[in-house]
């Protein structure tokens, strides 16, 4: 199949995952990714170890994020490699990167001069906090940005203290957000030839992604956010939304009338909340007496009755449980990549079906510098 | 100029990831309409988070909503379809999150829209992919987090499956929708041919989740381990995590240990000194740090260990956060204002585009508020 973005070259100066994860969505949906790394040390994704764990002398996550790219090694502060990175560029259609404010200035390639070098440019810069306000210089990290956001008050338990979700998920979500940006703005390329500056910060990514809870906080007169004391799911849901020990494992529980669930369960305690209200209201209690009922019976027993009734439920899994169900197998969505020197890995392939057929690609991660020669032949002479 | 000016999406999606793709294209210029029942509308409108409303609608609703107009039309309805196929002739993009079967039934599935449209992008949002024996099961948030093993990498070790306490599944599915039709655009640009883009909440689940994954592939499959206490990621070393001071908490991600343990002001044990017991020796590293955090403040902390440039910092509650001048600087909220003249605060779009933050006022529309002007506009009554 042809890929939707095939055409597209996009040099890539960011590191980690904020920025590179979105790189990683256009390498995916048909773009060209050379990513613009230092000589000897490149990525520091590339020694950012997960549980120890060493694939082909670098680190898993380093290649689960940068499979499918190029890798240009060049010193920005030496003004040869410079000269050449800047002829690439004058090539390119998108660039990006996720410097602290500043730094892309010291290295060259701020805004101001790279559109002077290709006014078509599409400018994409990724920031921890914005580049204005007291925060601006501080370090851009997923934990930290989840933390002072109100991130971590929402999961878990009332008197669990702050709980973090346990993913980089504000960093992929900022890249999400940079990708959509820069995509739209190349649509805009085409029709109107002008190029685009596009910023994000994670900051105000993880801003977004909690708009209904603050949305909710602004409306209710700023009262602070309250979780279930137990089997909590959502801090601002009634029951029975929540996950629940079975006797073999565990129920995720949605939506649904509690007395209506009490009775497809046998349970006769929630008949005596009829009220809707009352699901929000007394939800600890609810929740109490369905904790309680849930881990007297196995969880296809719950489903058996549950699902028939069109409950929404769901058996909670493990990755294994889940790599065994054929739902899953028919997706696909694993696939085995190459490097260039043979090493094979096994990585996730994207999310996005395009006219019935998944967008794969047998392409891993670069080696540091690999594509330098061939590229300075091909785009720099 | 916003750069989808131009660009007109029908939205027959419900609930929350179709709808917040939508509203990501309407705030990058996009006109958005919804395409809904006639009385009742989307069935988003009657789910509210503690129990609050704006008007008939909910709030969340509003927040997923705001910036779009609505058309109300009965899909079963002969003449009403017949005016819908109409104004799809005239779009660029259509979205549905409807089970697998529906549009066929209804006549509005992929391949009869290309013959009215070829150039359409068409979107379609699904629990678990089109096919297989989950096709037709329910495809919510919750449920997509607890079997897709997301639930499992959150919390500390002895607590049940801990859930993200927001939409995750479905705001992730709702920026692949985005990024997908978005592709296509531009693919359409150059071919003049329209496409069928498809995410699913369990795919776009797994996709975040690619990092970890890519880790139990590859390891022999070995499951997440979350830590005791303090746990933030499964996969990552000592100190990460959160720390209990004398007043509040702190929060330590990527820091070496060795200079943490300077910072504190205490010799680390021997037994902590090789790199890898950072992460095999976990618990006890995080239950000897938590010991010395304990002591001070986290002011205290945060004054020796920002101006080393530790990777740390406070944790606030929205009430702390919001009223923080580093929130205020963003000017992310703006208030949106209803037909009735009811005005509601929420959060703006997240990117910026040439430099300039992108406001709206329009909240959400009323049950086919829009479709006078729209049957004008597009000329849907001249059958």
């Amino acid at each position: 199949m042809s890929k939707p973005l095939e055409g597209i070259l996009v040099v890539d100066f960011s590191q980690y995952l904020s920025g590179p994860s979105a790189s990683l969505r256009l390498a995916d949906l048909g773009a060209r990714v050379i990513k613009i790394e230092k000589p000897e040390t490149g990525d520091l994704c590339r020694e950012l170890y997960f549980s120890n764990l060493v694939l082909d002398d670098e680190s898993s996550m380093f290649h689960a994020i940068n499979r499918n790219k190029e890798s240009y090694a060049a010193d920005l502060k030496n003004d040869v490699e410079r000269q050449k990175v800047y002829k690439i560029i004058e090539k390119a259609d998108v660039l990006i990167h996720n410097f602290r404010p500043g730094v892309a200035n010291r290295l060259g390639i701020d805004y101001d001069k790279i559109k002077a070098l290709n006014p078509q440019i599409i400018y994409a810069e990724l920031t921890g906090y914005g580049k204005e306000g007291v925060w601006k210089d501080k370090p851009g990290l997923d934990l930290l940005i989840q933390s002072l956001t109100g991130l971590t008050t929402l999961n878990g338990n009332d008197g669990a203290g702050p709980v973090p979700i346990g993913l980089a998920v504000v960093d992929i979500l900022s890249g999400a957000h940079l990708a959509q940006g820069i995509l739209a703005s190349l649509y805009r390329k085409q029709t109107q030839h002008v190029g685009a500056k596009v910023e994000v910060s994670m900051l105000e990514s993880a801003i977004e992604y909690q708009f209904e809870s603050i949305t909710c906080f602004f409306r209710d007169g700023g009262q602070p956010t309250l979780r279930p004391k137990s089997n909590s799911a959502h801090a601002y849901l009634g029951a029975p939304y929540g996950v629940y020990a079975t006797k073999n494992g565990a129920i995720a529980l949605a939506m649904g009338s509690i007395p209506f669930i009490g009775e497809l369960i046998s349970c006769e305690a929630l008949s005596n909340y009829p009220e809707p209200e009352s699901w929000f209201t007394k939800r600890d209690e609810i929740k109490g007496i369905l904790a309680e009922h849930l881990k007297t019976k196995e969880t296809k027993d719950w489903l058996a009755v549950l699902e028939p009734a069109d409950i929404w439920c769901a058996e909670v899994m493990d990755w294994k449980t889940l790599f065994d169900q054929e739902a899953f197998k028919i997706l696909e969505m694993v696939q085995e990549v190459n490097r260039s020197n043979d090493y094979k890995y096994k990585t996730t392939r994207c999310p996005i079906q395009i006219n019935g057929d998944w967008l794969t690609s047998e392409i891993g991660s670069p080696i540091l510098g690999e594509h330098t020669e061939a590229i300075n032949k091909e785009l720099v002479n | 100029m916003l750069p989808l000016k131009g660009i007109t999406v029908l939205e027959f999606a419900q609930f929350m990831a179709g709808p917040s793709a939508g509203l990501k294209m309407a705030d990058l210029g996009a006109r958005v309409i919804k395409i809904e029942r006639p009385g009742t509308g989307e069935a988003g409108r009657g789910i509210a988070l503690k129990n609050i409303f704006i008007d008939e609608s909910s709030m969340v609703f509003h927040t997923a909503n705001r910036n779009k107009q609505s058309y109300a039309a009965n899909l079963k309805d002969p003449e009403d379809l017949e005016r819908i196929k109409k104004l799809i002739a005239q779009a660029d993009v259509m979205t549905h999150n409807f089970r697998p079967g529906v549009m066929e039934k209804i006549g509005l599935d992929y391949n009869t829209v290309a013959t009215i449209n070829p150039k359409l992008i068409y979107g379609v949002v699904s629990g678990y992919g089109p096919v297989g024996p989950w096709a037709k099961k329910p495809g919510q948030d919750l449920l997509i987090q607890s079997l897709s093993g997301f639930v499992n990498l959150s919390g500390n070790e002895a607590d049940e499956p801990t859930a993200s306490g927001l939409a995750t599944s479905d705001i992730f599915t709702g920026v692949h929708l985005v990024q997908g039709i978005l592709a296509a655009l531009i693919q359409r640009n150059k071919t003049g041919k329209g496409a069928k883009i498809e995410v699913s909440l369990l795919e776009s689940t797994l996709d975040i989740q690619f990092e970890v994954l890519t880790a139990f592939l590859n390891n022999g499959k070995q499951l997440p381990k979350r830590a005791k206490q303090g746990n933030a990621h499964a996969y990552i070393d000592a100190p990460y995590g959160i720390y209990k001071t004398k007043d509040r908490y702190i929060s330590i991600a990527l820091t070496p240990l060795d200079q943490l343990a300077k910072a504190i002001g205490v010799s680390l044990p021997e037994e902590f000194v090789d790199k890898a017991t950072w992460f095999n020796k976990r618990d006890d590293i995080m239950t000897f740090l938590a010991a010395e955090l304990i002591k001070e403040t986290t002011a205290h902390w945060l004054s020796i260990f920002e101006p080393l440039d530790f990777r740390v910092s406070d944790v606030y509650n929205y009430k702390e956060f919001l009223a923080h001048e580093g929130y205020q600087a963003l000017q992310m909220d703006q208030d949106v204002l209803t037909s009735d003249g009811i005005t509601m605060k929420t959060t703006r779009c997240p990117i910026r585009i040439d430099g300039k933050r992108i406001f709206n006022k329009k909240s959400a529309p009323k049950v086919g508020e829009d479709n006078r002007s729209i049957d004008n506009e597009f000329n849907l009554n001249a059958l």
